[in-house]
């Protein structure tokens, strides 16, 4: 899941982590009050939409950039006026672009420094991992290309927590003055305590500043949240917003499947997440080109497999769907019937090929088969990858050069 | 011989009254596992099916019922307590099935379990089997036959379809371990492979794979070195979008790591046999054994 800037701004400052003043507005005269009750001489209107790339995109009114300057609050309302409602493209967003609904507007910060600064679960020792670089404000995957020796990790234990020694021995790492120590070190520990008591994955400040004033603070932040846990941080799940995300995946998180949209044109309806990934690898080694991955797990309902189908009947790329299932939890039979329930309410318009093994597999195949759909059926996972590529192959030349 | 289970193994079903605990214990009963003990607090007293008692506590399910081995069914929430619980008893072997524990509560468990005697196979897996003697987890025991392949996989289903090609093409397995598809687990991929090699009844390994972290390259690393009997492995997720995750908590990849195709570079430099699709993890295995000999 990921969240939007402003987002990520009230969640530091809920920890009390140093940020620059500022608030999100949804509309213009909103964005003007936001910037007087700020006061500041320099003040940034920034676009909220997931996307990177934001301060070179276009708009679809022809306004240009997502992040702007400025020096006043009539200015500050009038930029939101052209951002408000609007659609803005950048490099990360497609050519469809993403409607802006919110902008941030804060404090412009005056930066003597940048460095970088995260947080992360590390997998290899079990135990978070405080990456941090002297060199902010680029990605960190360079730095660690050009000279991984300005990368400073300290291993946290993951009972204890961070010390504060360690927060005073990494301020001095990343360069900060004696004076500076501990607005630095306190900004460290809130940025930890945000990490454990919202269960990410990874919290990633870049840059985290120094300002000329001589504060230290996080001047934007990225979030990964572990999904396993926001069970309990209801707060953080409401954060979500889903008019940012594809609409094939926000479909199928109502029904509790977990599917992933790609952009080839064969379907698959697998269970499980290993073998999911798999039946997309064996297609793609077959010459064709998956067009999601789709667990629907070991107790998927037949309610659950029709929601399934339904979605990736909706899918317009979609020449051919291929269903691979292993039943060991999972039973076959129960997959056949969500099949031909689905075959029942939406008009199936391309091939359709199906593997089953496993648990019920009989009376799997005596359902299908006694249904009347058109099934083309697979002795193995070889046998069914083949035949997905080839009908979604023949199903393309049917429909002729688009 | 076979690895950590086999038919005097004696188990214990954390969560046994609740309904994947109950479906799943009768199931590994019929398969002929040793189910001694149930725990399920504030039900203690009763009787599973009239055949096995059940517990409070694990302190009790130990001490009364002798268990040496758990499998926990409980929901996400109380999982990580659950296997604590276990590994407090002394069990020695703690297989966790449930799926979806935050893992900065696997990471408590982690660091609490250092220095204790116990193992944890999962969380977020299959089980484990040794066919023909014991079955603890959900997978379907008919695809499985006695012999002498080991399997070691992060997957549930793969697993199923590595040992289905195995059965069916007439080779059994020793044992079969699920390790989980969780970013912070218990046994490794190589804690698993040094198992097996040291164990006289299997004479080959399959190895199964995904993207993320880096567990199937320190196999890789070490089987290179100390393992001389044959082994084929897949890695899943070649065509997995990098920074999504694939189904499994820990199958992503993540600032350029975690790569199948780094993965299956490391297996084929320690000179291991890697399919090139999951339809062939059977043919690619029984191939390197007809070389080796």
């Amino acid at each position: 899941m990921n969240i939007h800037e402003y987002q990520a701004k009230e969640l530091l400052e809920k920890f009390g982590a140093a940020t620059t003043r500022g608030k999100v507005a949804s509309t213009s005269e909103e964005a003007e009050k936001i910037a007087r009750e700020i006061g500041a001489d320099e003040l940034v209107v920034k676009a909220q939409v997931h996307a990177g790339g934001r301060g070179k995109g276009t708009f679809t009114n022809g306004f240009k950039g997502g992040v702007h300057v400025v020096k006043t609050p009539l200015e500050a309302r009038e930029i939101a006026s052209k951002m408000l409602g609007q659609t803005l493209v950048t490099h990360q967003t497609g050519p469809a672009g993403r409607v802006v609904n919110k902008v941030l507007v804060a404090a412009s910060a005056d930066i003597a420094r940048e460095v970088y600064f995260a947080v992360l679960l590390d997998r290899a020792t079990a135990a978070p991992l405080v990456v941090a670089s002297t060199e902010g404000g680029v990605e960190i995957e360079a730095v660690a290309e050009k000279s991984p020796e300005k990368i400073t990790r300290e291993p946290i234990h993951p009972l204890a927590g961070m010390q504060p020694f360690q927060t005073r021995k990494l301020a001095k790492q990343l360069g900060f003055s004696s004076a500076q120590l501990k607005p630095a070190a306190r900004l460290f520990s809130a940025l930890y305590r945000t990490f454990i008591d919202s269960d990410c994955s990874m919290v990633e400040v870049n840059p985290l500043v120094l300002t000329k004033q001589g504060e230290v603070l996080a001047l934007d932040a990225k979030f990964n949240f572990d999904d396993n846990a926001l069970y309990r941080h209801p707060e953080i799940a409401a954060m979500r917003d889903t008019a940012e995300e594809d609409a094939r995946e926000v479909e199928a998180s109502k029904h509790e499947l977990n599917y992933i949209g790609l952009d080839g044109n064969i379907a698959c309806l697998v269970n499980g997440a290993g073998l999911a990934m798999a039946t997309m690898d064996i297609i793609k080694f077959y010459g064709g080109s998956p067009a999601n991955f789709l667990d629907v797990g070991g107790s998927a309902t037949e309610e659950q497999v029709t929601e399934a189908f339904k979605i990736l009947i909706a899918d317009r790329r979609v020449e051919a769907i291929l269903v691979n299932i292993f039943g060991g939890i999972a039973k076959c039979d129960v997959i056949a019937q969500g099949i031909i329930d689905a075959g029942k309410t939406v008009h199936l318009t391309v091939p359709l090929v199906v593997r089953l093994e496993g648990t019920n597999v009989e009376a799997g195949k005596k359902l299908l088969a006694e249904s009347g759909l058109a099934v083309i059926t697979a002795d193995d996972l070889a046998d069914a990858a083949e035949k997905a590529v080839q009908a979604a192959k023949e199903k393309m030349n049917e429909k002729g050069p688009s | 011989m076979s690895v950590l289970v086999d038919k005097e193994t004696r188990v214990c079903v954390q969560g046994i009254t609740g309904s994947a605990g109950a479906f799943h214990a009768r199931q590994c009963m019929e398969y002929g596992t040793k189910v001694v003990a149930g725990v399920t607090p504030g039900k203690g007293g009763q009787m599973f099916d009239e055949k096995v008692p059940v517990f409070d506590t694990m302190w009790e399910a130990r001490k009364e019922a002798g268990c040496n081995a758990s499998v926990i069914f409980v929901p996400a929430p109380a999982a990580a307590d659950s296997i604590l619980e276990a590994v407090d008893a002394g069990v020695e072997l703690v297989i966790c099935i449930t799926e979806g524990i935050p893992v900065m509560d696997m990471m408590r468990v982690k660091a609490q379990m250092g220095g204790k005697k116990s193992r944890l196979i999962g969380p977020n897996c299959p089980g484990i089997i040794t066919p023909g003697e014991c079955k603890i987890g959900i997978m379907p025991g008919y695809i499985h036959k006695p012999g002498a392949v080991g399997v070691i996989s992060r997957s549930g289903t793969l697993t199923y379809e590595a040992v289905w090609q195995l059965t069916s093409r007439g080779y059994g397995q020793s044992t079969c371990i699920g390790i989980g598809g969780d970013p912070i687990n218990g046994m490794s991929h190589l804690d698993a492979v040094k198992l097996f090699n040291d164990d006289p009844k299997t004479a080959a390994l399959i190895l199964i794979g995904e993207i993320g972290g880096s567990a199937e390259e320190e196999a890789a690393a070490w089987i290179k070195d100390n393992c001389r009997k044959p082994v084929a492995a897949f890695i899943a997720g070649t065509t997995a979008p990098p920074g999504r995750r694939m189904g499994h908590a820990g199958a992503i990849v993540s600032g350029g790591k975690g790569t199948a195709a780094g993965k299956i570079a490391a297996l084929k430099a320690a000179g291991i046999a890697v399919a090139d699709t999951p339809a062939r993890m059977a043919d690619t295995l029984i191939a390197r054994m007809k070389e080796r000999n």
